[in-house]
């Protein structure tokens, strides 16, 4: 029997593990008809788990869920949309080459080709994402795909709507546009959840807000009453980590970025402007941010993997690199931790110590164009070695290692090239613990060694351990670098999750009206 | 209950020289199948194809001949192939080195050259109009980015049709009675013999050296481990900062060169003039030699001789077993296709599951 | 004006087994499979079919072998390729070559028979129609039959619900999979579906082009199909100019050698292959377009995990 005020959907205890990852701990969770309940929390903090367990795509270790009063088990996403439960990913999944009306009829088949363009702008226009049935789908900005997603779940009336980091790729305007369709739904009776780490836009939508951390629940609350300063310490923990290590007493700048406007490769890329910071030998700069900011493309333009037109952008150890590929810079003292591993960072199918040619080139590797294996085998050995890397030896695939014996490999590998400057993305994500802490201690090492090293992380617990200056990359621009004394992890929390109003410019807050 | 592929951890060393052999097997078993739907005792079928054409020291040395350039252009071949540029034109670089030396060797008419200095010339020619010619696709790929599949194929047709216009015309032999073929080479422009009694020549010293040169270029050298890169991981390469078209550029010229090389061998080889077909499908053929020897210089060795017996057996199935020739090609194609097949079993193995699979998360 | 309707249906008719062989290739590669085999499977068909119409007496007959022949060679090439994931570039050459050596060897009886193949049609009163009668009601049978097979791909693909799912699956197969459809089934259907259409430009050539066997008659169209393709963009109505262009090509060296013009033979003969090559480097230097028309998943293997 249902209460009338009873939860739509009711979790308790959910866990989900993965290898070497506790994904989602003991979750209980409550969402109301006609809420806007928002699931917040940071990177890795296990939102997605959650959200796939409770959209079929992922079974549960432990854990009940009940619909509208009933328990369930959700096997599959046909059966969540059934239930009626709707997802629209963050990553969409539509069809480049076909119009929308194409996209919907695909994965909606109880409407009748004829009868659907009729229903698509009804729909739209009802909640205010117009839409032209016969428009490409790769003729629309991010923002127009995604009112394609949100309206194909529409049509399948559901009554719990599942949003995942909707706003990540949208412009202010769509997001003022967005929050009205969601309220919109919300007085229709049908409830929503809202995953993001915005907490200002949090702030402005959502009814209830329960904040996740490390898998756990680490808070409930309703984010209208909250700051966005309490919130950003319900999200990162109460316990500020203490950065362990001495005042940098940096030497010259070995990487100067100066006004570096790099134009968007793709649709869905960040275009990069004015981007200018150095770091100096002997000090870790760190660079936070929300995936999806300009990441990507930024670390493109500094490995060489894209070279720019202006060679005074970018300057290593004195000379301008801006034209000069990977290889040329490499041979300037450059190393280069890549966010992707196999594929990118190491070639799967290949060994160790292949691997460990890929990007080193010495004189006890390679002489005279030909390949020294015992040099070549010898320095793979010793990485495995110092680095304490999990593998049956340097033949071993790269591919049959685990993701953070991977990532130790190619650490070592950068690093034993005795580079000048070391740019590492990602460096510890999906990373168990303890290869975290001998990461992070590599790359403090190194910078006690007068090296410049540049980290560019979503996680900002690690960037507060190891970093000496810390900046946000927010939209394709980036803040000024602040010594990690002169600011906290409220403010840089702040100006992660997309906030203006620490830098002075108007907030998202307007979009409350 | 069902069979599913999961797929392995490590590439099994043991499925990649698995692989051929097991090809091998099944076509041989084909061949049983085929011969007996001719109505030929299979066994005396199997005799007659693979071991009667290699039972006297003169067929030996036929099938080391026969050889010669399908390892030799193999290896050139394999290299790009494993950059993932796909030079298929091979039959047409080797026409144009056939032109080319043969052109050379029929300047020289008469004995005015020593032969030590006059076949190392034609070779060079017909290097580097093997390799003028695969340049052509190299081009069109890294300036317009056609696929050099077919711009590398079409000029196969394009290359015959010179060679048959050259031996219908400019360079038909006056006194050859109108048959559409070249002046014999004099003297100085043939191969030496190498075994008496038999027409293998030294061609397969040039090839063997050639196989053995690519092998320290591929395994040892730089550049060699970076084409192998580019062919497995094209963003690593591009992580790496390797240039994706110095890697065409390698690729098809390397292809072309050796294809050329042997077109000089069979011209002055087995062939001693310019014929309207200068080669079996040799360029074709290697290609095959190119996948089954796994891209590398000892199985590319004995793929070729087992090629090599192949053609040899479509003669001997052809004097003998009164079966047309053309079962060679059928057997060839069959080969490649079961190779392709076994191939799964190296990155991926069978498992049979009782209940559906867990979803993928 | 005779000649010139002469020419028309001229190249229509060389034109022919291009629309059949490219028009089926089109629709493989929609679904994301790049099959290289279409020079084999053409072969293959103008045997099968060769051989049926000389010992059943029906072309007809002939024709439908031919096509059937043809896609059976296709299965083994999507077993291969689809099943077991073979590299679909190595396969489809495997496929060319094998084709090759089969139709030599099971056609080496069949060299200098005759039959009676497939003739233009000939309506009383309708073809006598000076001109426009020969053009609108003077073609093979078969030529007819290529056109009415443009109609039904066209439909297909852009007017059912089943060619839609076709399409989405070459464009994102994950994503496909993701709603619930069956990737490798579709596409099995579609390279099934393009060997039987290659078969059929195959058995035009035997049965009613020439008609004759002979070894390797098709001359590489099976490629220049494939550059079709390339050159139309993925749109089967540029396929058909693609195809009456290269036909009309094909054609010009004889027209030359009948005009007198003092080239050799051989070197007019190259004409269709350097006009494919060169129409290949125009067409895929923009990578754009090519970006936006070809299907995203072309070529690459799928695995549905």
């Amino acid at each position: 029997m249902s209460h009338p005020r009873a939860p739509r959907l009711a979790l308790r205890g959910i866990s989900k593990r993965y290898p070497g990852v506790l994904a989602n701990d003991g979750i209980d969770l409550d969402v109301r008809p006609g809420e806007i309940h928002a699931v917040l929390g940071e990177n890795g903090a296990g939102k997605s788990t959650l959200m796939k367990v409770i959209y079929g795509i992922v079974k549960p270790d432990a854990g009940t869920i009940r619909w509208e009063g009933a328990p369930v088990t959700i096997a599959n996403p046909a059966q969540a949309r059934k239930l009626g439960i709707g997802m629209v990913f963050q990553h969409f999944s539509l069809f480049d080459t076909l119009t929308v009306a194409e996209n919907i009829r695909l994965a909606v088949d109880t409407i009748a080709a004829r009868a659907l363009p009729a229903r698509i702008r009804d729909v739209s226009e009802r909640y205010g994402l117009a839409l032209d049935p016969d428009r490409h789908i790769h003729t629309m900005s991010v923002g127009e795909r995604q009112r394609v997603e949100i309206v194909r779940c529409l049509l399948q009336e559901p009554r719990l709507l599942i949003m995942d980091e909707p706003t990540s790729v949208l412009t202010p305007q769509a997001v003022l546009r967005l929050f009205d369709t969601l309220r919109a739904l919300a007085a229709e009776g049908r409830s929503i959840l809202y995953i993001s780490h915005k907490l200002d836009e949090i702030r402005a939508l959502c009814h209830r807000a329960t904040v996740l951390r490390a898998g756990r629940v680490t808070g409930e609350c309703d984010p209208r009453v909250e700051t966005s300063a309490t919130l950003a310490r319900m999200m990162i923990g109460s316990e500020l980590p203490h950065p362990r290590h001495r005042d940098a007493a940096a030497g010259a700048p070995a990487l100067v970025v100066d006004a570096l406007d790099v134009r968007a490769g793709d649709p869905f890329g960040t275009t990069l402007r004015g981007i200018s910071f150095s770091v100096r030998a002997g000090e870790i700069v760190g660079i936070a941010g929300v995936s999806g900011n300009g990441q990507k493309e930024l670390l493109a333009a500094l490995s060489g993997e894209r070279t720019l037109g202006r060679k005074d952008a970018i300057v290593l150890c004195g000379t301008p690199a801006g034209r000069l590929g990977a290889a040329a810079r490499r041979a300037l003292g450059l190393a280069f931790v890549p966010e992707e591993r196999l594929g990118r960072g190491a070639v799967p199918e290949m060994s160790l110590a292949d691997n460990a040619l890929l990007t080193t080139r010495g004189p006890a590797l390679v002489a005279r164009g030909f390949i020294r294996s015992k040099g070549v085998r010898a320095y793979a050995t010793k990485t495995i070695a110092d680095f304490r890397v999990k593998a049956t030896g340097p033949d071993a695939a790269a591919r049959s290692l685990s993701g953070g014996n991977l990532q130790k490999f190619i650490v070592g590998r950068e690093i034993g090239q005795q580079p000048r400057v070391l740019i590492a993305a990602q460096p510890t994500w999906g990373v168990d613990v303890g290869a975290s802490a001998q990461i992070r201690q590599a790359l403090i090492d190194l910078r006690d060694r007068g090296v410049a090293v540049l980290v560019i992380s979503e996680e900002l617990d690690e960037l507060m351990e190891i970093c000496d200056r810390l900046a946000v990359i927010a939209e394709g621009r980036l803040s000024e670098a602040k010594s990690i004394h002169a600011t906290s992890a409220e403010e840089i929390g702040m100006l992660m999750a997309g906030s203006h109003a620490a830098r002075g410019e108007p907030s998202a807050d307007a979009a409350r009206a | 209950m069902r069979a599913f592929f999961e797929a392995r951890p490590q590439p099994s060393r043991l499925a990649v020289w698995m692989a051929p052999v097991l090809a091998t097997g099944a076509t041989l078993v084909i061949g049983f199948i085929v011969f007996e739907a001719f109505d030929k005792n299979p066994l005396a079928a199997f005799y007659a194809f693979f071991i009667q054409p290699v039972a006297t020291r003169y067929g030996v040395a036929e099938l080391l001949l026969k050889a010669t350039p399908l390892m030799l252009i193999a290896t050139g071949l394999a290299i790009g192939y494993r950059a993932n540029v796909w030079n298929i034109g091979a039959e047409g670089q080797l026409t144009l080195g056939a032109m080319a030396g043969g052109g050379l060797a029929l300047l020289a008419g008469d004995d005015s050259w020593p032969a030590f200095v006059l076949l190392p010339a034609m070779f060079a020619c017909g290097a580097l109009a093997g390799m003028a010619w695969a340049a052509i696709p190299a081009w069109l790929r890294t300036r317009f980015n056609a696929n050099e599949i077919l711009t590398s194929l079409m000029l196969v047709y394009i290359a015959t049709l010179l060679l048959s216009w050259l031996v219908h015309g400019p360079w038909r032999d006056p006194e050859g009675y109108n048959f559409p073929q070249s002046k014999l080479f004099s003297d100085n422009a043939l191969l030496p013999n190498l075994l008496a009694e038999t027409r293998l020549n030294v061609g397969l010293a040039l090839a063997l050296a050639i196989v053995a040169l690519a092998w320290l270029f591929v395994r040892r050298h730089i550049v060699g481990f970076e084409m192998r890169v580019a062919g497995l991981a094209p963003a690593a390469a591009n992580y790496a900062g390797i240039s994706a078209r110095r890697n065409v550029w390698l690729g098809m010229l390397a292809g072309g060169a050796c294809a050329g090389l042997a077109g000089v061998g069979e011209a002055a080889g087995p062939i001693g003039q310019l014929l309207p077909s200068m080669s079996p499908g040799y360029g074709f053929a290697a290609i095959i030699v190119a996948f089954v020897g796994r891209l590398h210089p000892l199985g590319i060795v004995l793929a070729s001789l087992l090629m090599s017996l192949l053609y040899l057996g479509g003669e001997s199935a052809q004097m003998n077993l009164a079966l047309p020739s053309a079962v060679t090609g059928l057997f060839q194609g069959t080969l490649l296709f079961f190779l392709l097949a076994a191939d799964v079993f190296v990155n991926y193995r069978v498992r049979i599951a009782r209940s559906a699979p867990r979803p993928a998360t | 004006m005779d000649t010139l309707t002469q020419l028309v249906l001229l190249s229509l008719a060389a034109g022919t087994p291009l629309v059949f062989a490219a028009l089926g290739e089109l629709v493989v590669e929609k679904s994301g499979v790049l099959n290289l085999g279409v020079e084999g499977m053409m072969l293959v068909g103008a045997v099968a079919s060769f051989i049926v119409a000389a010992r059943t007496q029906s072309p007809w007959l002939g024709v439908g072998a031919g096509a059937l022949a043809a896609a059976m060679l296709a299965f083994v090439f999507a077993v291969i390729a689809l099943t077991l994931r073979a590299n679909q570039v190595a396969t489809g050459l495997a496929l060319s070559l094998f084709g090759v050596g089969l139709s030599a060897f099971v056609g080496r009886d069949f060299l200098s028979v005759v039959i009676e193949g497939i003739t233009p049609i000939h309506i009383d009163r309708l073809t006598d129609i000076p001109v426009v009668g020969r053009l609108l009601f003077g073609h093979n049978p078969l030529v007819y039959a290529s056109l009415v097979l443009f109609a039904c791909v066209q439909w297909f693909l852009y007017g059912t619900r089943a060619g839609l799912v076709l399409r989405a699956v070459g464009e994102a197969p994950q994503s496909a999979h993701a709603i619930g459809y069956h990737v490798i089934a579709i596409r099995y259907a579609a390279v099934l579906f393009g060997g039987a259409c290659a078969g059929l430009g195959g058995a035009f050539l035997a049965v009613a082009y020439t008609p004759s066997w002979v070894e390797g008659m098709t001359a590489g169209r099976g490629w220049i199909a494939l550059a079709i393709v390339v050159f139309a963009t993925w749109k089967p109505w540029r396929v058909l100019v693609g195809a009456y262009l290269f036909g009309s090509v094909t054609l010009a060296q004889f027209q030359a050698q009948a005009a007198g013009v003092a080239v050799a033979s051989q070197l007019l003969a190259m004409l269709p292959y350097v006009a494919t090559i060169v129409v290949l480097a125009i067409i895929s230097r923009d990578a754009t377009t090519i970006r936006l028309n070809a299907p995203a998943s072309l070529g690459k293997a799928y695995h549905p995990e």
